[in-house]
């Protein structure tokens, strides 16, 4: 089963942990908020995702199953 | 401007929304409507596209569902929703009923905007005038460009402020329907898709609202079939009153064309999309050849910046950025931006203001070029482009 990224905005304040945790998959725009792939990201990098997600102070990433 | 002021006289014959319909909605099962919506092809008249009896099927399953009359309309040059509530309230009282039914409702919430008295006290009397069965009410919205998305909507109706949320209300069983196709249902309940479908094209039947501002005779609202050529569509309007330079087509989501790249399209998103262009809503401003496309689209750009609901960085900062930029002329800086900015708010305003800032770059690129030389091509012009006022979210 392949997972992807998804952030919530309105959530997200661009702490920038996720991108620090997982710089493989998530970078930062210029002010700081994560651009997350759309698509699957790499099983191999499933635990640090876990991870990042559950790692953000805004509680704003999740892992969701990609269609 | 009031909404009574700028309607075109029609003639009662070719119009199929603003026409008083007298006969009573018939009593049809839920199923069989349900068929019949899903034959004629309706898709939201509110700008998105979506096919109607899909959302209408989702939400018929809910537990409790509600259905949300959609008569913001938030964009600024956009009367369509207006002008419909103001003269024909029952037809979309009609289909919030049809609506109600298909999906189950006991309620149904009229949503309107808060400044214009003559929609709330014309809808208000249409239905003070009948008794359909179901627990009915006016709600007010503050007048914020993206107070209308349906998810900032229902954060309104539900006590917050009218800012977008994550989530679509018809997976929480709320259809939130935008007014203009309610009043399709009211016809497609009484007519029947095959009715429906003799207006129009065959991927986009039916007719449309459509608000034409700028360089023409007499702007407006009128009817129109999709897939009438754009150039009939402004005779309806009086016709060119200038030479036109370009066409916003779909409000400020939307995109600026060359005149002479769509004059003879057809209205219908088939025939715009390779322009990279789609109807959003039906609002078509013309801008004459003595205005400057920059210092309109700059106008806009500083308007969309301050309609950001606050609650998404990318939308936050990247659109007071790209707004920035215009006015610099920053052509570069503005390719940098599109990609920060575009889908990564909770709702489409980052993605639409991106679309609308580079479709001025593109079409006024010989402006900017003059621009650069220090010459402005319409500097005393008067502003073509309308722009909201409200300041409040609750």
């Amino acid at each position: 089963m392949t997972m992807k990224i998804r952030v919530n905005p309105i959530l997200c304040d661009g702490y920038g942990q996720c991108a620090e945790l997982l710089p493989e998959v998530i970078e930062l725009d210029e002010w700081g908020y994560p651009i997350v792939p759309r698509g699957p990201i790499a099983a191999g990098l499933e635990p640090a995702a876990q991870r990042a997600v559950k790692m953000c102070p805004r509680l704003a990433l999740s892992l969701e199953r990609a269609a | 401007m009031s909404a009574a002021a700028v309607v075109e006289r029609r003639d009662r014959a070719s119009t199929r929304l603003l026409a008083r319909v007298d006969t009573p909605l018939p009593r049809r099962a839920r199923s069989e409507l349900l068929a019949e919506i899903d034959a004629s092809g309706l898709t939201g008249r509110g700008g998105a596209g979506f096919p109607t009896a899909r959302k209408l099927a989702a939400v018929a399953k809910a537990r409790r569902p509600l259905v949300v009359a959609n008569g913001t309309e938030g964009e600024p040059a956009s009367w369509k929703d207006k002008v419909l509530l103001s003269e024909n309230p029952h037809l979309v009282v009609d289909g919030a009923v049809v609506a109600a039914r298909i999906v189950g409702a006991r309620e149904i919430v009229f949503a309107v905007g808060r400044a214009n008295r003559t929609v709330r006290t014309r809808l208000a009397h249409a239905l003070n005038a009948r008794s359909d069965g179901f627990e009915v009410g006016i709600q007010t919205v503050p007048e914020r460009f993206v107070a209308g998305e349906e998810s900032a909507l229902l954060h309104h109706l539900e006590g917050g402020p009218a800012k977008p949320t994550i989530g679509r209300p018809y997976e929480r069983g709320v259809l939130v329907q935008n007014v203009e196709t309610l009043a399709n249902l009211g016809l497609v309940a009484r007519y029947g898709s095959d009715w429906f479908r003799e207006r129009g094209t065959a991927e986009e039947p039916g007719t449309v609202l459509v608000t034409v501002l700028g360089a023409v005779r007499r702007p407006g609202v009128a009817e129109v079939e999709l897939g009438t050529p754009i150039r009939d569509v402004l005779q309806r309007f009086g016709g060119l009153s200038a030479l036109p330079h370009a066409l916003l087509i779909g409000g400020y989501f939307g995109t600026w064309v060359r005149a002479h790249d769509v004059l003879d399209l057809p209205l219908a998103n088939a025939a715009l999309k390779p322009l990279g262009a789609s109807l959003g809503a039906r609002t078509i401003v013309v801008l004459p050849h003595d205005a400057c496309g920059l210092r309109e689209s700059a106008r806009v750009a500083r308007y969309l910046a301050d309609e950001s609901a606050g609650q998404c960085g990318p939308c936050v900062f990247g659109i007071p950025a790209m707004a920035d930029a215009l006015e610099r002329l920053d052509v570069e800086r503005l390719r940098r931006l599109a990609p920060q900015v575009t889908g990564r708010g909770a709702c489409a305003h980052p993605t639409g203001a991106t679309r609308f800032v580079a479709s001025a770059v593109d079409v006024f690129a010989d402006e900017i070029r003059r621009h650069r030389q220090g010459r402005c091509c319409g500097a005393n012009h008067d502003p073509v482009l309308p722009l909201g006022a409200s300041r409040d979210w609750r």
